[in-house]
């Protein structure tokens, strides 16, 4: 489906993309570099080994704030944002009734009475129409400020020591899943200790009119251009790092078809937190258990298995392919893909249908890659 | 801009084909490497296949996505670079040369005549990209 470009959303950074040869393609409505000019496999293996900068201004922000922020979210998510302290985030997901994915998100407690919602870009207007259709009585205020926030992920083991030159903010008091309010390069930030790299580093978010100012101050500050600099990475990559890390894709491993515990995602779900969306299905499944399961698997012939291909065990087809690609830093070709709980064992061996050829593969732990820590 | 030699055929598909005598060597030019990225994996056929024009012989893959590659001319397949199978990466630092794919015995070595010259393949990958 080719939306004209002239009907994509732009982020901030746009021109700056072109300007650094980003090639543009169009995802989730948006235009954005899908790789720049040193390529997919090179922005990789620099985010693992020194850091990369990800454009993600086009991720959602929602709002909500009042006496029954936390009530109101805790009714909507999966996770308990009960938990959370001022200054934490927490990766969580919007339920249906029945216990499948309306998306994944973080919640981020700025106070008792004020959360924020960070959803994916391609579902920012489902999301709303969701959450606002949700509240019914609650007292809280929700707010669609997408269009306030432009988001500069900074990922890879330099990540900190680059991002430390630009703030007094000391990042390295800031732990995982936490984040402060802090100037970067003086401009008033959120700087969070988050990604979807599999890598430490941070997300930073600001006026969407100091985007350029940051991007190209991460930029200088990692010494772009040098060999073991900082590069900018586009889409592909943000991808291949996170299928590394074994994280899932909204719209690839999880979707309103997939529930939360066949996609690994039970601890994202309390369901001993108090009702919300789904928890009655959700229960029921735990109760039954489920019948198919998200596994990571390795190709152990030549060929790359692609989202979407057909997975058979003993000839017989099975499950689909919900991501699957080269891993650049891994070196192997590697997928996740559902496959019926029974045969979701380890060293279980799998055959894709690449295309009309059958290619060996086997089931392997999820994540691929853990950073050394 | 993408190095598009003179003394090479082009097809729309963006392929180049070499003319030695009755054999064609085939491959993709640096305008399709550069657009698919970093090559990762080239599926070729093996000696001895035939293939009429335009059929598809292989295919080949960048991070991201598949692109199938199709024969410009009818023939025989006499070789295939083996090499790709380890560096791959060959198609996007050498696409004219190391990168080549296959060798064919072409049927009519006439059929060469009817892809695009380096000039016109210049213009088609330009009103390509419009």
């Amino acid at each position: 489906m080719a939306v004209p470009a002239l009907d994509l959303k732009k982020t901030p950074l746009n021109d700056l993309h072109r300007e650094l040869g980003g090639r543009m393609v169009e995802f989730g409505g948006w235009d954005m570099p899908v790789q720049y000019a040193t390529g997919t496999i090179t922005e990789h293996l620099r985010t693992r080994t020194h850091a990369g900068l990800f454009d993600v201004s086009h991720m959602g922000e929602i709002d909500v704030r009042g006496r029954e922020a936390i009530a109101f979210v805790n009714k909507i998510t999966s996770n308990d944002a009960s938990k959370l302290i001022d200054g934490q985030a927490q990766y969580s997901a919007l339920t249906t009734p029945q216990g499948t994915v309306i998306d994944d998100l973080l919640v981020y407690r700025f106070a008792e009475d004020h959360l924020l919602l960070v959803v994916n870009a391609g579902t920012t207007d489902k999301d709303w129409g969701w959450i606002s259709s949700h509240q019914t009585g609650e007292a809280v205020k929700l707010q669609n400020v997408s269009a306030d926030y432009c988001q500069i992920a900074l990922q890879g083991p330099d990540a900190i020591s680059i991002l430390q030159t630009l703030t007094e903010t000391p990042l390295a008091e800031i732990k995982y899943y936490h984040f402060v309010r802090g100037a970067v390069d003086g401009v008033d930030s959120i700087i969070s200790r988050t990604g979807y790299t599999g890598e430490d580093g941070y997300e930073v978010y600001a006026a969407p009119e100091k985007a350029g100012q940051l991007w190209s101050k991460m930029l200088d500050a990692g010494k772009f251009g040098s060999e073991k600099g900082i590069l900018a990475c586009g889409l592909a990559a943000r991808n291949t790092l996170r299928l590394e890390a074994g994280m899932c894709l909204y719209g690839h491993e999880i979707d309103e078809e997939t529930t939360l515990f066949e996609a690994n995602l039970g601890w994202i779900t309390k369901l001993n937190k108090g009702d919300f969306v789904g928890r009655d299905a959700l229960t029921k499944q735990k109760e039954e258990g489920i019948k198919r399961k998200l596994v990571g698997f390795e190709v152990t012939d030549r060929g790359i298995a692609r989202d979407g291909q057909d997975v058979l065990i003993d000839g017989e087809r099975v499950g689909k392919v919900t991501s699957g690609s080269p891993a650049p830093f891994l070196k192997k070709n590697i997928g996740m893909a559902y496959v019926p709980f029974e045969l979701a064992k380890l060293d279980q061996k799998i055959e894709i249908d690449v295309r009309g050829k059958r290619v060996s593969a086997r089931i392997v732990p999820l994540p691929f890659y853990k950073r050394a820590k | 801009m993408a190095n598009v030699p003179d003394n090479l055929h082009y097809s729309k598909d963006h392929e180049w084909v070499r003319v030695d005598g009755d054999t064609a060597v085939i491959g993709i030019t640096d305008h399709a490497q550069d657009q698919l990225g970093d090559v990762v994996y080239v599926e070729l056929p093996k000696a001895g296949e035939e293939f009429a024009a335009n059929d598809s012989f292989g295919s080949v893959e960048s991070v991201k996505a598949v692109s199938e590659i199709f024969t410009p001319v009818t023939g025989k397949v006499t070789e295939t670079n083996d090499s790709l199978n380890d560096e791959p990466e060959k198609v996007n630092k050498d696409p004219y040369d190391e990168g080549w794919m296959i060798k064919m015995k072409m049927r009519n070595a006439g059929e060469v005549d009817s892809l695009l010259t380096a000039a016109e393949y210049e213009d088609f990958t330009k009103a390509e990209s419009e």
